[in-house]
């Protein structure tokens, strides 16, 4: 149960960000044929790529940044010359050493100009443009992957958490999970409210996988410590990638980061850096055949604002980690940050479909064929040339 | 056919109660929302939270200065604080469990849901029952624009979203102190427009929102400085948001006010508001119809909330689109309370341990933690984030749980249905509580029942 928890709030609120508590997190699960993983991260809020990966090597970059991204010469580690890693991921660096590490530094999904936390999420999330039907965009991308995979009715997707990721959302069967609601009924109490519940289909659902996960299927865990909800998480996420789930998905709040955006984003991506090494040693021998994508709904502006922060943007970077990724780089050419170079004047511009690089993942990993990726699971999208991204 | 009463309290309030009447025609239970507009006993002020902060910073200076008794002091007034935010939320469910409509409480959680602000530490905790308190209950009945301003200029706002770091680059304040970071912060800007007012969908550009937080800079809370608008911090020369120009040489709250006043008046915005308020009380996919209507009165009277009110409570979608709507934890908890027959006294009177195990705590777990929405659109609408398993699983245990140690003696089940459900009971549902096999199980079958968790 929950004790003084609920009043001792995450201080990683910065602005209008989600609170990291444990029960709003959400996390999917689903298996699919071979041995290949997939842990795609949404970091809700909008990362500021600029402040990840500093690109300090263009020199427009002093001039929008006062206080933020100041490079290696503050604490952040060259990369490559160009970019710089900030200092809070540092952790990380012996896998991008390894080639375990990359990032492409302008991408963003089709999403343009309103700069909506809530359109951008659904957007990254339903992974289809907005040109599409409303009903099309309702549905996740993780669940048109299932779709594609040949014996995915026997599969099971679990989604963990309160609101179920858009993500997962659509025919293909999610169940939810939860260490801290445990039911105590007797066998009569549960057989008449399986009967009262028959005739309603959303509860029918949900009380049907309540008892069945209750009854067995989800594994005993330690309560969370406060702050620490990331780490449970992910490893939930490792035990079940470590069993029968080949494709896990889950989010961390946090990246909007409208002031004082050095603390906030400071702790946010520890708590990335330690989500990533945390799958990684639970991983175990199976992190050399598993691709973990980053991802955040856009990127923020190339100024910084008057209040030691950033505002809501369009191009931003995504990671890649993992055994199975060729890292060590940055994915893709760079815009440049000269007046003429950015988005409406103010934000990085994307130049590729974030959700090429997701596509091309699963193209490799599990063989989905380029056509029902542009097809079914992210419909429109032009998955371009290979970005050789995967070892 | 439903009778209108118990119509109105399953669909607008929070269901019915054995020493209850609700209101028995439309008329009566738009007039009953009167009664959410005043303060009881408990309900924080901002007044009285700056007096407390200004407090706080004075005992957090002693502390640091290590005066002697200054860390007891210092614990103490923590202590004080969280137990007057304790009371506070079990004032919520004590209005919302005595109130024989429940409309004007349904109301309060809504409106504060559609302007939300989240708890960080003790006093934004409280900030958030102030900013009902001040902003939400003296506006239920009157004009949205006033509503809105009164909320968009509450300190519990202005934390929230920023605006007190909000400094124009011109200002006095910007020219003083060159070498001091400080200029805009667009967040309040853009949540006015794409969540308060015209909505995400609407007709409106990036130049709006950096034109409206220009206009905005000046407002700023701190527990020290009087009021909520300081000059030297606001941004010379007009702004145009919208096609229309505001202010023009020094920047004031009348031309904050003015831009609000167009805002919250907009047809975007009435077309905004009447789905939101379809969709909370009617249908998560309202009929079109309905929402149409609500627009229509929206944009005839101004924004006159009173009038929206009655055009909901007079809608006969409640009755065409019955139980399609889940209860949100909130609703369910009250609603429970409620039909055991328990008032607003009794809930006053219930020791802490309580209070935190069977309200607080039942409540986050069923995936609404108080004061902590998961952004600032506030709670999720659709069925489907509330009927998730874990979400399930904590009402049921709750329905088996709480009630006894709530009320000590249960009702007879049978007797409870019928008091709970009134004639709404499915067939299935009295098929099964004969059958439980104690009168706690057969309690608790009809508030885990989907005919008591949906409205």
């Amino acid at each position: 149960m929950l004790t003084r928890r609920l009043f001792l709030k995450s201080t990683a609120l910065i602005g209008c960000s989600a609170a990291a508590h444990p029960l709003m997190s959400t996390a999917a699960f689903a298996s699919a044929p071979g041995d290949n993983r997939l842990v795609v991260i949404i970091l809700r809020g909008a990362m500021d790529g600029l402040d990840v990966f500093q690109p300090y090597g263009d020199r427009d970059l002093a001039a929008l940044r006062k206080t933020l991204s100041l490079g290696p010469d503050h604490g952040a580690t060259d990369l490559d010359g160009f970019f710089a890693l900030h200092p809070a991921l540092s952790q990380l660096l012996p896998l991008w050493n390894a080639g375990q590490l990359g990032f492409a530094p302008a991408v963003s999904t089709p999403y343009r100009d309103k700069r909506s936390h809530f359109d951008g999420q659904d957007m990254l999330e339903a992974g289809t443009g907005t040109d599409l039907q409303a009903d099309i965009q309702q549905d996740g991308w993780l669940n048109r992957l299932l779709q594609q995979m040949p014996g995915q009715d026997s599969e099971t997707a679990y989604s963990v958490g309160v609101a179920q990721m858009r993500i997962l959302r659509g025919a293909a069967e999610a169940k939810s999970w939860t260490p801290k609601a445990n039911m105590d009924l007797s066998p009569q109490a549960q057989l008449l409210l399986t009967r009262i519940y028959h005739d309603d289909p959303l509860f029918r659902e949900a009380s049907a996988q309540a008892i069945e996960i209750v009854s067995g299927l989800s594994p005993e865990l330690p309560e969370a410590k406060r702050g620490q909800e990331h780490l449970e998480l992910a490893r939930f996420a490792a035990d079940r990638l470590n069993g029968a789930t080949r494709i896990a998905s889950f989010s961390l709040p946090g990246w909007d980061t409208h002031a004082g955006q050095a603390r906030g984003i400071e702790r946010s991506l520890t708590r990335l850096s330690e989500t990533i090494l945390s799958l990684k040693a639970d991983l175990g021998a199976n992190w050399d055949r598993t691709t973990v994508l980053a991802m955040t709904e856009f990127g923020r502006t190339v100024r910084e604002n008057g209040s030691a922060g950033t505002d809501h943007g369009t191009g931003g970077a995504m990671l890649m980690a993992g055994g199975a990724v060729r890292g060590g780089r940055a994915l893709g050419e760079w815009p440049g940050l000269a007046e003429g170079d950015l988005y409406a004047g103010r934000d990085l511009m994307p130049l590729r479909d974030i959700r090429a690089y997701a596509a091309w993942a699963m193209h490799a990993k599990f063989g989905i064929s380029k056509s029902a990726l542009e097809g079914a699971v992210f419909p429109g999208l032009d998955m371009g040339p290979d970005p050789r991204m995967l070892a | 056919m439903l009778p209108y009463d118990h119509l109105a309290a399953f669909r607008l309030g929070y269901g019915l109660s054995p020493h209850l009447t609700p209101p028995a025609d439309p008329q009566a239970v738009a007039a009953s929302v009167q009664a959410s507009t005043s303060l009881a006993p408990g309900d924080v002020t901002q007044d009285q939270l700056r007096d407390w902060q200004i407090e706080g910073q004075e005992l957090g200076r002693n502390r640091r200065e290590e005066m002697p008794g200054a860390d007891e002091a210092f614990r103490a007034h923590r202590q004080q604080m969280n137990g007057i935010f304790r009371g506070a939320i079990v004032q919520r469910f004590a209005r919302a469990v005595d109130d024989p409509s429940g409309f004007g409480e349904r109301l309060v959680w809504f409106w504060a849901d559609h302007f939300t602000v989240a708890g960080r530490n003790h006093y934004t905790n409280l900030m958030t029952e102030a900013l009902i308190s001040d902003a939400i209950r003296p506006h239920l009945t009157g004009r949205f624009a006033q509503m809105m301003f009164a909320a968009e200029t509450h300190p519990a706002m202005l934390t929230y979203l920023d605006q007190s770091r909000s400094i124009g680059p011109n200002s006095i304040q910007a020219r003083r102190n060159p070498d001091k970071a400080g200029g805009l912060n667009e967040n309040l800007a853009r949540e006015m427009i794409e969540l308060h007012s015209l909505g995400a969908g609407a007709d409106y550009d990036q130049q709006d929102i950096e034109q409206l937080a220009e206009l905005l800079t000046g407002l700023a809370y701190y527990p020290r400085q009087p009021g909520v608008f300081q000059r030297r911090r606001a941004e010379p020369g007009a702004e145009t948001v919208l096609g229309t120009s505001y202010g023009g040489r020094k920047g004031s709250l009348d031309d904050i006010r003015a831009v609000i006043d167009d805002l919250a008046v907009h047809p975007a915005t009435a077309a905004h508001l009447a789905r939101k308020m379809a969709v909370h009380f009617v249908a998560d996919d309202p009929p079109q119809a309905l929402v149409d209507r609500l627009a229509g009165v929206f944009s005839e009277t101004g924004g006159d909330l009173g009038a929206m009110n009655l055009a909901l409570a007079e809608a006969p979608e409640l009755a065409t689109h019955f139980r399609v709507k889940m209860r949100q934890p909130f609703e369910f908890l009250v609603a429970g309370m409620r039909s055991l027959g328990m008032d607003g006294a009794q809930i006053r009177d219930l020791p802490p341990r309580k209070v935190g195990l069977h309200l607080i705590q039942s409540m986050a777990i069923m995936g609404q933690p108080w004061a902590s929405p998961p952004g600032p659109d506030g709670w999720p609408e659709a069925a489907e984030s509330w009927a998730s398993p874990q979400g399930l699983a904590m009402r049921i245990n709750w329905a088996l749980a709480a009630p006894a140690a709530l009320v000590g003696r249960l009702p007879d089940a049978r007797r409870f249905l019928h008091s709970c459900l009134g004639d709404t009971a499915s067939e299935t549902l009295a098929w099964a509580v004969p059958r439980a096999e104690s009168q706690a199980d057969g309690v608790a079958l009809i508030l885990a029942s989907a005919d008591f968790n949906r409205r």
